[in-house]
């Protein structure tokens, strides 16, 4: 399954990366909550900036989702702290 | 019910000039408008640089408007957002609500602020003297959003 991720505010700027696209998921990655966990297997600044320990939200296709949410093909992960405008 | 994310300053007398035109329906115009403050817990603010999420940030608040517009008999609602740098005295966000009567237009306009507040994908970060720093959200704006939630409007 190919999915494209996207960063957004501190997480984009821990990580360095905005988007990236994923070609093939690995196997048993069926939620948006279990690519969060792979991506913490990343390497320390991915742990630490992902980890279960940080308030992020997420969102699939644009709308904001548990992390029980199930990935389909081609969709659009993103990964970000609490929202702040207005 | 437009929805306008943009990096342009708005003019307010203008915008609800356009969102009442030719209406006579319309008894009560509610607006909101939030600023740049140049003071944030405790800090000297110089600049504000908003980010969004493009694609979701409208998706967000064009779905925060239909709430609203079914919670309340609301005839046109604007919700316009800025991003980008910013400086204290700037205006941010533009929320403005025509309807019949004030409890409508009131109320539909503070439940589209409370949750663009939390749903709608923006984050500030500001420039202080001791250097850059994101916004955290807050607990209070999480508690404004959920009383539309428990109770009834």
């Amino acid at each position: 399954m190919q999915i494209d991720l996207r960063f957004f505010a501190s997480v984009r700027e821990a990580l360095n990366v905005a988007e990236e696209r994923v070609d093939t998921v690995p196997a048993g990655i069926a939620t948006v909550g279990d690519v969060r966990e792979w991506l913490c297997t990343r390497g320390p600044v991915w742990a630490e900036t992902l980890g279960p320990q940080r308030p992020l939200r997420m969102a699939l296709n644009h709308t904001m989702v548990p992390a029980s949410t199930l990935l389909t093909e081609g969709c659009e992960v993103a990964f970000f702290p609490p929202v702040t405008g207005g | 019910m437009p929805i306008r994310v943009q990096t342009e300053d708005f003019d307010l007398s203008e915008e609800v000039r356009r969102l009442r035109a030719n209406d006579l329906r319309v008894g009560a115009i509610a607006t909101f408008v939030g600023t740049v403050r140049d003071l944030n817990d405790g800090k000297d603010v110089s600049r504000m640089t908003l980010e969004h999420y493009p694609g979701m940030t409208e998706k967000a608040l064009e779905s925060i408007v239909a709430q609203a517009c079914e919670r309340w008999r609301v005839f046109d609602a604007l919700v316009i957002h800025r991003y980008g740098e910013l400086g204290p005295g700037d205006q941010i966000v533009l929320v403005a609500v025509t309807s019949a009567h004030r409890g409508d237009a009131f109320a539909a306009c503070e439940f589209i602020m409370d949750f663009l507040k939390t749903e709608a994908p923006f984050w500030k970060k500001e420039a202080t003297p001791q250097g850059e720093r994101w916004v955290d959200a807050r607990e209070t704006d999480t508690a404004a959003r959920e009383r539309w939630v428990v109770g009834e409007p």
